[in-house]
């Protein structure tokens, strides 16, 4: 097929036009699409499930860094995580990022979000339940005018020489083609925990990070990548903050010495990596904590009460899942306030995005995701708009193109149509194992980068086919380039910080207090981002 | 996984096939949704959590198919049930403003 009739086929489908198009509708996506279109944009949103519904958020809910504006309690919540993150967090992004959260979640309060209060009758703001929450953002997100599209993932950006100018996808429904063109566009497609079926997490598969390498923006942080989070073995649940209640067992009964859910976690993984099955019980829970427990996270107990099993008195087999990314911190290079990326008209927010800015190399989830997911969403959203009006007359003459690095055409993609699959399983052989991963050495990371190179030649060596088959070609691609710029860092990273452990070097060195950029398709570079002094807190 | 639509509880309004993030779901010929790609299910329970008749059953084994009977899931009190302790549906009070939230928040921060 020619360049042309692919053109045609794309232009077959849905058009649409506007002034920002937001990829993504978990918590950023929404905060990004809600504050655009409150600065006069119009505004689509496309995601790839459904707007409410999809992303890490929505089936859990999430702790917020939500802090007070008094002095104090804000400099403990910038110190709490800025040493367990190797120091790599900055002051003025905590400070910005504290104070945009404060500010979105008393407007929560306002929108109608059903905050618990306190003993004194005030709202309580430091959470929230994500199928609430959620369903509350696709509200207000209708509301403010927005057009959806669900079931449409982004496939491809497009660009000219004055940057990114929109998207393509498919509609997973009906098959039909998308094309939105927008003066900017906001990639709020959350992290990458590779297929691990991890609580909500299967639709987040590195998409926006190939999306934005393709136009040329850079990543940081993918070192910090491997989140693996405790859930039963017959469960998908990833709710690692109640084991702080849990004693871990063997079979015969007796305990795994030094495994917890904090800083235990690696005990757990060097057990289920020597073949034997651990177990756990909540019988740390103090009798009067327990139904507080079963109503602060209602879907925390539902497998157990579906297996007929009480966590609180009996053992259940554990394992660890990868979340990858959405814990992690990694993500797109953020240049400046407007969450601008690299590339002119691009924007990032959420998991998407880097959190390093906040929270350095360790984020394991509480609290700061959520609280950077709904500010960078809202900084993007204003950036954004006020990127699209800058454009002025040119928004209508732009020559856009595909920037797509794999080819997706309308004809066939004849036999070729398993490669996905087996690229997928082929990656998560790689990034799955806890002594890969989790545990890393320079001998497993080039071994494993060599085979990650090998998959990325074999999918750059093929096409396929608009559709369904698309999506998922596009996310074995994803997966494949995310797992390179991890381990690419990983190795680049000859230290034990953050959440980055290397078994060779297992201490920090103050010699690499710096950042890792990354960023390339058929090559892969990494390069030291040193850290801008004045910023950095002490 | 997702592994059964009660055909007798039902009411064929779609919410399903629009609200699951992987779309495991087909429109039926005759309104009820088809399972029809249940390895794509990420066992997230929002199909459940949308569905106003309870008609839906979540089995929480991510990885395999459990292979479950309505009669079973019925005798057990297994079907549905999510939106009722999630306070979904009229006349509920959403369990997000629940007085545990605040004080489960209270006694967990050291
Ligand atoms: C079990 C669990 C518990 C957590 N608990 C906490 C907590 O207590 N506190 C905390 O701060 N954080 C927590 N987190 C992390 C938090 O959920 C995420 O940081 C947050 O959801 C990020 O929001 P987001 O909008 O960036 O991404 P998401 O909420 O993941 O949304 C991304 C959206 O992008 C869409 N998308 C993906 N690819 C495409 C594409 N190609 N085209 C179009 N759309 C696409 C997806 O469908 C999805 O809707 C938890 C995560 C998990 C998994
Ligand atoms: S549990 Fe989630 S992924 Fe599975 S069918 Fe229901 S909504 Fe879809
Ligand atoms: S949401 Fe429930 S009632 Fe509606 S179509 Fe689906 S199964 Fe039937």
């Amino acid at each position: 097929m020619t360049i042309q009739e692919a053109e045609q086929t794309w232009a077959g489908g849905l058009r649409l036009e506007g002034d920002v198009l937001v990829i993504g509708g978990g918590p950023a996506g929404t905060w990004a699409a809600l504050t655009a279109a409150s600065h006069g944009a119009r505004v689509v949103l496309a995601d790839k499930g459904y707007c409410g519904t999809s992303g890490a958020t929505a089936p859990s809910g999430t702790g917020v860094w939500y802090v007070e504006p008094d002095r104090e309690a804000r400099e403990e919540a910038r110190q709490s995580r800025f040493g367990l993150g190797g120091r790599l967090a900055e002051e003025d992004w905590m400070n910005r990022v504290l104070d945009r959260t404060y500010e979105n979640m008393n407007r929560l309060s306002g929108f109608g979000y059903p905050f618990p209060k306190d003993e004194a009758g005030r709202p309580y703001r430091r959470g929230l339940q994500g199928p609430e929450y959620m369903r509350l953002m696709r509200r207000l997100v209708q509301k403010a005018g927005v057009t959806i599209l669900d079931h449409s993932p982004a496939l491809e950006l497009l660009g000219d020489a004055h940057g990114v100018g929109g998207a393509r996808g498919v509609r997973t429904q009906t098959g039909e083609a998308w094309e939105v063109r927008a003066g900017a566009v906001i990639i709020a497609t959350g992290g990458c925990a590779f297929l691990s079926k991890a609580l909500g997490t299967n639709v987040l598969t590195g998409d926006g990070y190939l999306l934005a390498a393709e136009a040329g923006a850079d990543l940081s942080g993918m070192e910090f990548s491997n989140a693996y989070g405790i859930s039963p073995v017959f469960s998908s649940v990833t709710k690692t903050a109640y084991y702080r209640y849990a004693t871990f067992y063997y079979e015969d009964g007796t305990e795994v010495e030094g495994a917890g859910s904090a800083r235990g976690r690696s005990v757990i993984a060097r057990q289920l990596l020597a073949g034997r099955q651990v177990y756990a019980r909540l019988d740390k829970a103090p009798e009067d904590v327990k139904p507080l427990l079963r109503v602060g996270q209602t879907n925390f107990f539902l497998p157990f009460d579906r297996a007929g099993i009480d966590p609180f008195t009996d053992l259940f087999p554990v394992t660890l899942r990868l979340e990858g990314t959405v814990r992690g911190t990694g993500g797109i290079r953020i240049a400046d306030e407007s969450c601008r990326t690299a590339v002119p008209g691009l924007y990032a927010a959420g998991d998407a995005a880097t959190r390093e800015l906040i929270c350095g190399g360790f984020t394991g989830g509480g609290s700061h995701n959520a609280a950077w997911a709904m500010s960078s969403g809202s900084f993007a959203g204003e950036g954004a708009a006020a990127y699209a009006h800058s454009l002025g007359p040119l928004a209508g003459r732009r020559e856009l193109k595909g920037l797509s690095s794999t080819t997706v055409t309308a004809a066939s993609a004849g036999d070729r149509s398993d490669r996905p699959k087996e690229h997928i399983r082929a990656v998560q052989e790689e990034v799955m194992p806890y002594d890969r991963n989790l545990f890393r050495t320079e001998a497993g990371l080039r071994a494993s980068v060599g085979r990650l190179d090998g998959i990325w030649r074999d999918i750059r060596s093929g096409a396929s086919s608009l559709g369904a088959h698309a999506v998922q070609a596009r996310e074995a691609a994803a997966m494949t380039a995310t797992a390179r710029w991890m381990y690419r860092s990983g190795l680049a990273r000859t230290e034990t910080r953050g959440m980055h452990k290397r078994e060779d070097y297992p201490e920090q060195d103050s010699g690499q207090h710096y950042r890792l950029r990354s960023g390339g398709l058929d090559e892969v570079w990494v390069q030291p981002e040193p850290l801008r002094k004045e910023v950095a807190a002490q | 996984m997702i592994e059964l639509i009660s055909e007798s509880r039902c009411v064929q309004c779609s919410r399903c096939v629009d609200v699951c993030p992987t779309n495991v779901f087909d429109k039926g010929e005759d309104g009820i949704p088809v399972i029809a790609r249940q390895s794509d299910c990420q066992t997230c329970f929002m199909c459940e959590l949308y569905c106003p008749a309870d008609a839906m059953y979540v089995s929480p084994d991510a990885e395999a198919a459990a292979g479950v009977t309505e009669e079973s899931l019925e005798a057990q009190g297994l079907l549905g049930g999510y939106r009722e302790k999630v306070g979904w549906g009229p006349g509920r009070k959403p369990v997000s403003a629940h007085e545990y939230m605040y004080q489960l928040a209270a006694r967990s921060i050291p």
